[in-house]
């Protein structure tokens, strides 16, 4: 044979060879379990297992989305695209956790499942005067968040809207009555988010609302459909965001220019956290068609953006959600912002900002980032609304649940080739709606199934969803964990879009041991939110082990899990954790040592030491 | 114009062009996500066309032909992996190698990879739809000097066409889609389109020789390519270019040989 047949063959042999690179790396790098394990198994495996039992625990709700104006009628599926919403407070302080959903189309009531001593749930959203709130033109509801706002021990409900954002009152657990003080909430948001934080240290928590289409855009009765984003990745048209003071509990004041938060991306997720230890509250924003954005708080006075500086602001994607969680038990947050990702179409991959250090700018200490997504496993979402954390088999490192899935229409139906005309056109077109092609019934996205990654530990995700019983394939929109009958297990519930709620109860391997902690400020505001706690214990191993938690005032997509901070701890040997350190907005610091496991502890803020800045 | 001194040798258009527009659009919009993979893709991309290159013919080639196909993998390719930049450049300058006919490879090197990438790897791989910024100026510019620079090197006639069959057929699709001409024809103001219709397109290697013929070749990779967009297919010009310039090519070669003698074979490989 000649040699240059011989040589021929060997690099077409290799050429060939190529090909089969893709499925050896996914055979490789794999690690999903598809079996559809047994609760035994699942427990034995995995430290836990998870049963929907929505029906079984009273819970009937059934999204719907809203209408929308007959220029707009084409695409509806995509300007209605949100508004299933959940967040969970303690209504009445009955010690017992209770959860709120919202309704989007106009006549639909919201719900408000107050939890019964034997775990079931009773809506009860009529009795307390917060059920109809989806009508025009007042607006048709996007979410909500709770908090104190007036210091009166008692949880109040705030709710964005497309339309006239309200906040009410709770009057001692019996009823809400719309708050009556001045505030300066704009007649007309769109809003997909909000997050409660006490920017200032005053003791009553502030509130940061999000715009996403422009204010003087009213999807039912539209002036111009010229309301798109004018990119799909360097948008500048979006609604306002705002910052409002909260006067002592007596009224809110816009703030928001004063505090240099002008912006006008299309915001649709926040959280706020003490992203560096500052004692006061920073917020973080992931944006759709945009970068996300750290804005980093200045004692108070005024936010600065420090994302590019950060390294996560320089990645234009479409950010859904935000969460700030402690996944690799170092005492620091990592942040999780979900974006989209299309098999073969568009791949932008979620993005985990793991903390790398800090730099020093203009006086300020600035936290530092990298994408860790891809090394960790947790990247590859699909049309990934919400990224919601929690430790779910109590073995002391934090787990991720990926709400996915846009608009499930007819089956082996697909709009994303018409979507591709226009988003990667000019601004000139993909601006006017009147430009985009009709959805007409056709999937988008759809039937897309939620993640969940169990985290082992060492900084790697497992997606076990199938496995553990938490398989789900509606389009998911916002996750809020709960404890469902105080048992020390994180439940979870799942708003879905046009689409009945989904309810899961956790049942988590008995030897592995937890703890709860529930903050009440003093000097800080009564709801605790933006308070760090830390934790510190030893493993069976012998190991130390620490995770930071902080109470949110709102998180992930339109959600607010259980402001009762949750801590798995694993296999234990003693009886007690070593050290509780709760660092407080503004400034006290409360520790405790040898602390009992396995039970809720409630503490209140002791006013009396204050750490140095 | 530059002055003569200054003017760039015809190898070179490319290359630097690519990189021009690269630079600009990056320090604009930022629009890699990083230059660690656009540089994986280049190196992967020269190394392996000089290790082929010396392996089949026993002697190392520049590097500006598998400079453009890296840079333009590099550009094309959206992942959040590495390997998948790597692989992209592997493949086509692979390609080049073993799949030939008389002398010549059959498929622009890149369209050959990015399609091939789309199907054995769409889990984790996707191409350049969205980014540059979507504002007026930009597009205007890069289409600007994408042209002025194919008028120089003799070779505007395949865009122009492209262009021009490319309007036609989207007014068609209307009928067909019901979506108003403006949706149709909005895919040629992105940036995909500019990458395939100023580089990918006008692949010295892999277009017929003669100018009306490179026209008629255009207007049925439009036409093509019209028909898989009936199909509802994303990358539609991506997979029209892949079906139709080969056979482009052999029907040329098939032609040429029954109208004169054959004068020697053509043994080096093509860039």
């Amino acid at each position: 044979m000649k040699s240059s047949t011989l040589k021929y063959g060997s690099v077409a042999l290799m050429f060939v060879a190529l090909f089969f690179v893709p499925e050896l790396i996914r055979q490789f790098t794999d690690q999903t379990d598809r079996s559809q394990a047994s609760a035994e198994e699942s427990l034995e495996r995995y430290g836990f297992f998870m049963e929907e039992v929505s029906q079984e625990l009273g819970v009937t709700f059934v999204h719907q989305r809203c209408d929308v104006d007959d220029p707009l009628k084409h695409i509806q599926p995509q300007i209605a695209a949100m508004g299933a919403s959940v967040s969970v407070a303690d209504v009445n302080n009955d010690g017992y956790q209770d959860f709120y959903v919202t309704n989007s189309a106009f006549g639909e009531p919201n719900h408000l499942y107050i939890q019964q001593s034997d775990g079931t749930f009773e809506e009860q959203a009529s009795i307390y005067g917060v059920a109809d709130l989806n009508q025009y033109p007042k607006g048709s509801s996007m979410g909500s968040i709770w908090a104190d706002v007036n210091n009166d021990g008692w949880e109040d409900l705030f709710v964005y809207r497309y339309g006239k954002p309200v906040l009410f009152i709770n009057q001692e657990g019996q009823r809400f009555e719309t708050f009556e003080g001045p505030t300066q909430f704009p007649d007309w948001v769109n809003s997909n988010s909000a997050v409660w934080l006490d920017y200032n240290t005053d003791g009553y928590v502030d509130l940061f609302l999000t715009g996403y289409f422009k204010e003087d855009v009213d999807i039912w009765d539209l002036d111009d459909t010229r309301m798109m984003p004018d990119s799909y990745e360097f948008a500048t048209n979006g609604g306002k965001n705002y910052l409002f003071r909260n006067d002592g509990g007596r009224g809110f004041t816009d703030v928001t220019q004063k505090m240099g938060l002008d912006n006008r991306k299309w915001t649709l997720a926040v959280t706020s956290v003490d992203i560096n230890g500052s004692g006061f509250p920073d917020l973080i924003l992931a944006n759709d068609y945009g970068v996300d954005e750290l804005f980093l708080n200045e004692k108070g006075k005024r936010f600065v953006d420090m994302g590019p500086a950060s390294s996560m602001g320089d990645i234009p994607k479409s950010g859904m959600s935000i969460t700030a969680a402690d996944f690799y038990n170092q005492g620091d947050f990592a942040l999780y912002v979900t974006n989209i990702s299309e098999a073969g179409v568009l791949m932008q991959g979620n993005n985990l900002w793991a903390p790398t250090g800090s730099t020093t700018i203009d006086g300020i200490e600035v936290p530092t980032y990298a994408n860790t997504a891809t090394s960790a496993g947790v990247e590859q979402g699909e049309w990934a609304y919400s990224g919601a954390v929690t430790d779910l088999n109590n073995n002391g490192t934090l787990d991720l649940y990926i709400a996915n899935g846009f608009y499930s229409a007819t089956p082996n139906t697909d709009y994303w080739y018409d979507y591709t005309k226009v988003v990667g056109a000019n601004s000139q077109v993909i601006i006017n709606a009147s430009n985009w092609p009709a959805m007409k019934e056709r999937t988008f996205s759809g039937y897309q199934q939620n993640r969940l990654m169990l985290n082992d530990g060492s900084g790697r995700f497992r997606e076990v969803s199938s496995a553990v019983g938490a398989a789900l394939d509606k389009d998911s929109r916002a996750v809020a964990f709960l404890d469902i009958r105080n048992d020390g297990t994180m439940d979870m519930v799942v708003a879905n879009q046009h689409a009945p709620v989904s309810v899961y109860k956790n049942q988590v391997n008995q030897d592995h041991a937890w703890i709860q902690i529930s903050l009440e400020g003093a000097q800080a505001n009564r709801s605790a939110i933006g308070a760090s706690v830390t934790v510190e214990w030893t493993d069976a191993q012998g190991q130390a082990q620490r995770q930071k938690q902080s109470v949110s005032g709102g998180e992930a997509f339109s959600s607010q899990s259980s402001r009762v901070l949750h801590f798995g701890l694993g296999v234990m040997d003693s009886g007690a954790v070593d050290k509780v350190t709760i660092d407080w907005p503004g400034g006290n610091r409360d520790v405790y040592e040898s602390v009992r496991h396995s039970q809720k502890h409630s503490l209140q803020e002791s006013t009396s030491a204050r750490f140095d800045n | 114009m530059l002055p003569a001194g200054l003017a760039l040798p015809k190898s070179l258009i490319g290359p630097v062009l690519i990189t021009t527009l690269l630079i600009g659009a990056h320090l604009s919009f930022g629009i890699l996500d990083g230059y660690q993979k656009l540089l994986l893709a280049v190196i992967t991309s020269i190394v392996m066309e000089n290790l082929l290159h010396k392996y089949t013919k026993g002697s190392f080639k520049g590097i500006s032909s598998a400079y453009v196909s890296g840079i333009s993998a590099g550009i094309l390719i959206r992942s959040a992996y590495f390997w998948p930049f790597a692989l992209t450049a592997m493949i086509s300058i692979a390609s080049k190698y073993v799949l030939r006919y008389k002398g010549r490879h059959l498929w622009n090197p890149t369209n050959f990879g990015v399609a091939m990438m789309l199907l054995i790897a769409a889990d984790s791989t996707a191409v350049l739809s969205i980014q540059w910024g979507n504002h007026m100026w930009a597009m205007v510019i890069i289409w600007l000097v994408g042209i002025f620079t194919l008028m120089k090197v003799g070779r505007f006639n395949i865009t122009g066409t492209y262009l021009a069959a490319f309007v036609f057929f989207a007014w068609v699709r209307t009928y067909f889609t019901g979506d108003t001409f403006l949706t149709e024809v909005a895919p040629l103001t992105g940036p995909m389109y500019q990458l395939f219709a100023l580089f990918m397109m006008t692949d010295p290697k892999t277009t017929v020789k003669n100018p009306w013929a490179q026209s008629a070749v255009v207007v049925v990779i439009a036409f093509v390519e019209m028909l898989l967009r009936l199909g509802e297919v994303v990358y539609a010009p991506f997979y029209a270019l892949f079906i139709v310039g080969p056979i482009a090519l052999v029907i040329e070669d098939w032609w040429q040989s029954r109208n004169q003698p054959i004068s020697g074979a053509e043994a080096v490989p093509h860039t």
